[in-house]
């Protein structure tokens, strides 16, 4: 499976997904800007994207705890998602996001 | 002046590795003082996962992060570290006689033979909203914290943010502004249900305003804000403001552990495998800001670092003297130190 990505710089990257991966997971191992400081443990938000309209649907809406998590960001929209808290599967091939500037390492 | 303080070792960071390398170094009677940005003990597992059960550590099939802190306080309370909290290091400096001279943003100076780093993933420093320019305005009208609350007197103050911080400020300030605005980018808080009451109360009272939204952009010059722009769902606003308070909560930040002049490997202090040495000699690092081939970023590797650490530490702050290897199930003489004897 693919994973479409725009980082904070605007560049846009194809990634490959690993079923059963966080796809927070792929795009750090890729070495793309994001923190990830609790390595997907739902503790930090620094993972934390926009997922492209068309795909809400298909990722679904967060949890309880997510949406408690994004208040830790400034930068929320509608689209908002901690990438560690969606799982890469079939169902999500060619899934685009945007890392938020939220996310960005330091 | 500046507060003078003489001790064996200072440990930089109470996280789990520095506390447990409080027991090793007490085992050997080494006496420690801890600095740490945080106003309390426990590192990542205080901070970042109170309430999450840990299931690898030896011996505890289960255990939170505030139940192993909890449990390595108890454990170290025999030998009486002392713990400087809401600290920074920001230096720390070789002396001729070998011995390092370690100062804090608090005005504090520590003397010690040894310092251990047990800085873990950084400090922990205010999450800084992605606001455009804010650095201009930080600690002359936009805060992360109220240290004055005179600060705040007879201000316009805007209070971003749903957690505890956010609230308990919004109710302690509102009685001495001149405006409180409270911003929060829903209508649900993650404080406690009191102060949720509370805060309502006083809106309704029309006492401080609440809003829906976000922080946008923010005007003003010379480090002093005028307004505050929001994006709400019923379009931007601009709010005027003198003072802002963002409580998004903590990241963890490298800081001052990069000019330290230790050799680093990608913002991580180089050691070696037999006493967790960094590259000047004295100066040790343990937990998961160290690096050395195989490294892995776990609580255990971090306490049988500690415990080679103390070794090394031994023979510098009492050189000559012989350390006789012990168990603690055994050994009278440690169980005494330890008050079980
Ligand atoms: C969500 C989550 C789950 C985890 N689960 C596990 C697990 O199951 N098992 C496991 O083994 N590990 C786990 N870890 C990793 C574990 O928490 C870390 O390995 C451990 O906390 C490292 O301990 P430490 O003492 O080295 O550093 P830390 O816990 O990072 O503590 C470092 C302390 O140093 C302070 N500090 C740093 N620099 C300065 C400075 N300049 N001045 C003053 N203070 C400073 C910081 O404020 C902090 O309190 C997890 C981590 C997270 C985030
Ligand atoms: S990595 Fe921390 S919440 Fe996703």
């Amino acid at each position: 499976m693919i994973i479409r990505v725009t980082d904070q710089a605007g560049e846009k990257h194809e990634l490959e997904g690993l079923d059963g991966w966080r796809v927070m997971e792929v795009i750090r191992d890729w070495g793309l800007n994001i923190k990830a400081e609790c390595g997907g443990a739902l503790s930090c938000a620094t993972c934390h994207v926009y997922v492209d309209k068309d795909w809400l649907d298909v990722v679904g809406a967060p949890s309880d705890e997510e949406e408690d998590m994004l208040d830790s960001v400034g930068d929320v929209k509608s689209n908002s998602r901690l990438s560690c808290q969606i799982l890469c599967s079939d169902a999500l091939d060619g899934l685009t996001l945007t890392l938020a500037p939220s996310a960005a390492k330091d | 002046m500046s507060t003078e303080i003489t001790t064996d070792v200072v440990v930089v960071g109470a996280g789990p590795c520095g506390l447990f390398a409080a027991f090793e170094l007490g085992l050997l009677d080494l006496k420690c003082h801890f600095i740490d940005i945080l106003d309390r003990p426990g590192g990542q597992c205080a901070e970042l996962y109170p309430e999450k059960p840990i299931y690898d550590i030896p011996g505890f099939p289960v255990v939170t992060g505030q139940q192993l802190t909890d449990n390595l306080m108890a454990q170290i309370a025999p030998f009486a570290p002392e713990f400087h909290f809401n600290r920074m290091i920001n230096t720390i400096e070789k002396q001729e006689d070998g011995s390092f001279k370690v100062a804090t943003d608090a005005d504090e100076v520590f003397h010690a033979k040894v310092v251990v780093i047990a800085a873990g993933g950084g400090s922990f420093q205010p999450k800084r909203p992605p606001v455009e320019g804010i650095e201009q305005y930080e600690n002359k009208s936009v805060f992360y914290a109220v240290r004055k609350m005179d600060d705040f007197r007879d201000q316009d103050v805007v209070i971003v943010g749903g957690g505890d911080s956010a609230l308990d400020w919004t109710l302690n300030l509102q009685p001495i502004v001149r405006s409180l605005t409270l911003v929060h980018r829903r209508d649900a808080f993650k404080a406690a249900p009191a102060s949720v009451n509370k805060m309502k109360e006083l809106v309704m009272e029309g006492k401080i305003n609440f809003l829906l939204g976000q922080i946008g952009k923010l005007d003003g010059e010379n480090g002093q804000i005028d307004h505050v722009h929001l994006t709400t769902d019923a379009g931007d606003l601009s709010l005027p403001a003198t003072r802002l308070l963002p409580f998004f909560g903590l990241t963890m930040k490298l800081g001052p552990v990069a000019d330290w002049g230790l050799e680093l490997n990608d913002n991580t202090i180089v050691v070696d495998t037999e006493k967790f040495q960094t590259s000047v000699p004295g100066i040790f690092a343990i937990g998961d800001i160290n690096w050395y081939p195989g490294k892995l970023k776990l609580i255990l590797s971090g306490f049988h670092e500690a415990a080679l650490m103390a070794q090394a530490a031994k023979a510098i702050v009492s050189p000559g003297e012989r350390v006789v290897f012990q168990y603690t199930t055994s050994s009278t003489k440690l169980q005494k130190k330890l008050g079980v004897a």
